[in-house]
């Protein structure tokens, strides 16, 4: 006798059916899946065009069946703006690191917004370079140790991290924006919610959206994928709130 | 048809128009601020987008996005906001995009000055970014011919998928003359099938530059070769004048070329017989007009607006058989004819 069985879980269309290259317990991949499903939920895999950067966001264009660029350290967001004034009836979206888009692409990142630049950056702040190898990110916590602050983050010497969603809410060109973290599944679930907001924003024209994703490092933070987990609720999470910081009123 | 007396800021501008040119991303710099504001005003009549970015490292990378997008797309600037293009340009050709960028030379090092140079030759020609890469580079040295190259570089962008470079200096941007517009015949270009659309009804795209494995990125790379040696082989233009009976030559580039003509007719006045190589594309450079000529012309004086920089591509060109002699002014400062003139007579003097 055969049985009929319903399909309830499936690889999403968008999300190519190969190994990703992301350490294990690394936040990348749950973001990665997330952006494939709302993409396909969406409707929009057949116009929509992401950016990758520089880091370990770059190999993104190979998980992801839709058209992309790898950019410039730092360039996503200019690259997707060429992109969207040339085809405005496409989707393009970034998906940036915060090496990319915190520091050295900060003026890129804030002039689209300011802009009002109808493009959605996916941003992955796991408060390190892991790429790299572990060195400061402009959003390492006060004391948290990288190879390049040995002892910890001083800010007497290395400043104080940047808290990127609410500097972007505060300019008229931003129209959602929103943090969220995937270290659990409620907050998973609260993740998948805000990108799918950001993409319905541009889709509605409403102007730049960003999502700020707490993604946890076990690899460059020298911790247990379970560790991780709990220093983004207990370290990041105070430091760095939960929320959505602006929401277009046509949204 | 009919002329316009133009700027050749706005000639360029007006020529990328007609040239089918829709997208313009830039940032304002003297001496070639004209052009953006042409752009800026022209763009939206024509159903175009104009974009003032944040700095010339976002203009160069909106390039990046929409040629990737299967634009034509154009951006200009003038010395160190060039220098500021550079990794962007790197990742173009390395992207294999076409585009076109305007370099409106002005002094340097540094912030320099806003006065007409030439000190950004080895910067066009022998690469300027990362990596083993060349831009097409074309010097015009008239508005008129501006115009033409202008145009012709978008379907030489196209045809090579590298990015053009039309290299000119302040006195050409702001300098006016009367032009035409004339359409050429299009060149016959494959689709741009590369080009980020939205994967529909098709394999996606990419559009990159990142090759880790080491043998994959010099397969890449010589394939981004083959074309430059195609481009050597094809794209070599040179105007040459006065040589048959010359017994110096000037060789001069852009604005300096010209003022080299009023050089030239002064001293065949004098009964000096001297005549021009005047290299159109300074890559691919006319070194084998060169040579041939270094056959018959043992004398040759370089002039530019820099303190030497064509003159090693005329060195390499001469293969040692000819005297060489090299006379710059750098800073913003122009040769005036009557130098020219008294440094080819200086020439003459010398035993070859």
């Amino acid at each position: 006798m055969q049985v009929e069985l319903e399909k309830v879980f499936g690889r999403p269309r968008t999300l190519r059916p190969v190994a990703t290259h992301y350490c294990p317990g690394c936040g990348h991949g749950i973001t990665a899946r997330l952006v494939a499903e709302v993409i396909d939920e969406l409707e929009v895999r057949e116009k929509t065009v992401g950016v990758a950067p520089v880091g370990c966001s770059v190999l993104l264009y190979n998980y992801l069946d839709i058209d992309m660029y790898e950019a410039a350290h730092g360039r996503a967001p200019a690259v997707a703006t060429g992109c969207k004034r040339v085809h405005p009836e496409l989707v393009v979206f970034t998906y940036q690191g915060d090496g990319d888009f915190a520091s050295i692409g900060i003026a890129e990142a804030v002039h689209a917004a300011a802009r009002g630049e109808k493009i959605t950056t996916v941003f992955i702040n796991n408060a390190i370079y892991g790429m790299t190898g572990g060195q400061m990110a402009p959003t390492t916590l006060i004391g948290q140790k990288t190879t390049t602050s040995p002892m910890g983050r001083n800010p007497e010497q290395a400043g104080f991290p940047i808290r990127m969603a609410e500097l972007l809410a505060t300019l008229d060109g931003a129209a959602y924006i929103a943090r969220v973290a995937v270290n659990n599944p409620k907050h998973i679930i609260q993740a998948k919610r805000a990108i799918k907001k950001a993409f319905e924003t541009q889709v509605k024209s409403l102007g730049y959206s960003m999502v700020e994703v707490l993604s946890q490092c076990p690899t460059d933070w020298r911790m247990t994928p379970i560790e991780a987990t709990k220093w983004v609720e207990e370290k990041m999470v105070p430091y760095y709130p939960l929320g959505e910081f602006k929401v277009s009123k046509e949204g | 048809m009919e002329k316009k007396f133009m700027t050749g800021n706005e000639a360029i501008a007006e020529a990328a128009i007609q040239a089918g040119c829709r997208y313009f991303f830039g940032y304002p710099i003297t001496p070639q601020s004209e052009i953006p504001e042409y752009m800026s005003k022209r763009l939206p009549e024509v159903g175009g987008v104009y974009l003032q970015s944040e700095s010339e490292v976002a203009a160069i990378n909106m390039l990046f996005g929409a040629a990737g997008a299967g634009a034509r797309v154009m951006t200009s600037s003038s010395s160190p906001g060039i220098s500021l293009m550079q990794e962007g340009i790197s990742y173009i050709a390395a992207a294999q995009l076409p585009c076109v960028i305007v370099n409106i030379m002005r002094g340097g090092p540094g912030l320099g000055g806003i006065q007409p140079s030439q000190s950004d030759y080895f910067q066009a020609t022998k690469g300027g970014g990362h990596g083993d890469y060349h831009l097409l580079v074309l010097a015009p040295h008239t508005v008129q011919e501006a115009v033409s190259l202008t145009m012709e570089a978008f379907g030489l962008a196209d045809k090579y998928r590298n990015p053009v470079m039309v290299l000119g200096d302040g006195y050409m941007g702001q300098m006016m003359e009367p032009v035409e517009f004339k359409q050429t015949a299009p060149l016959k270009l494959p689709a741009k099938e590369w080009a980020l659309t939205g994967a529909k009804g098709r394999a996606k795209n990419l559009v990159k530059s990142l090759y880790l494995d080491p043998e994959a990125l010099e397969k890449h790379n010589l394939e981004i070769n083959r074309k430059i040696q195609e481009v050597i082989k094809n794209e070599v233009r040179v105007e040459t004048y006065g040589t048959d009976d010359a017994e110096v030559i000037i060789a001069a580039y852009g604005t300096v070329a010209r003022i080299a003509k009023t050089a030239i007719e002064v001293l065949r006045e004098k009964g000096v017989k001297v005549g021009m190589v005047r290299p159109i594309t300074v890559f691919p450079f006319p070194y084998e007009t060169l040579e041939k000529m270094a056959d018959k012309v043992s004398k040759f004086l370089v002039v530019e607006m820099s303190l030497g920089q064509m003159v090693e591509d005329v060195k390499l060109g001469l293969c040692g058989k000819a005297k060489l002699r090299f006379y710059g002014r750098t800073g913003g400062m122009v040769p005036s004819y009557d130098e020219i003139v008294a440094e080819t007579e200086k020439l003459m003097k010398e035993a070859s």
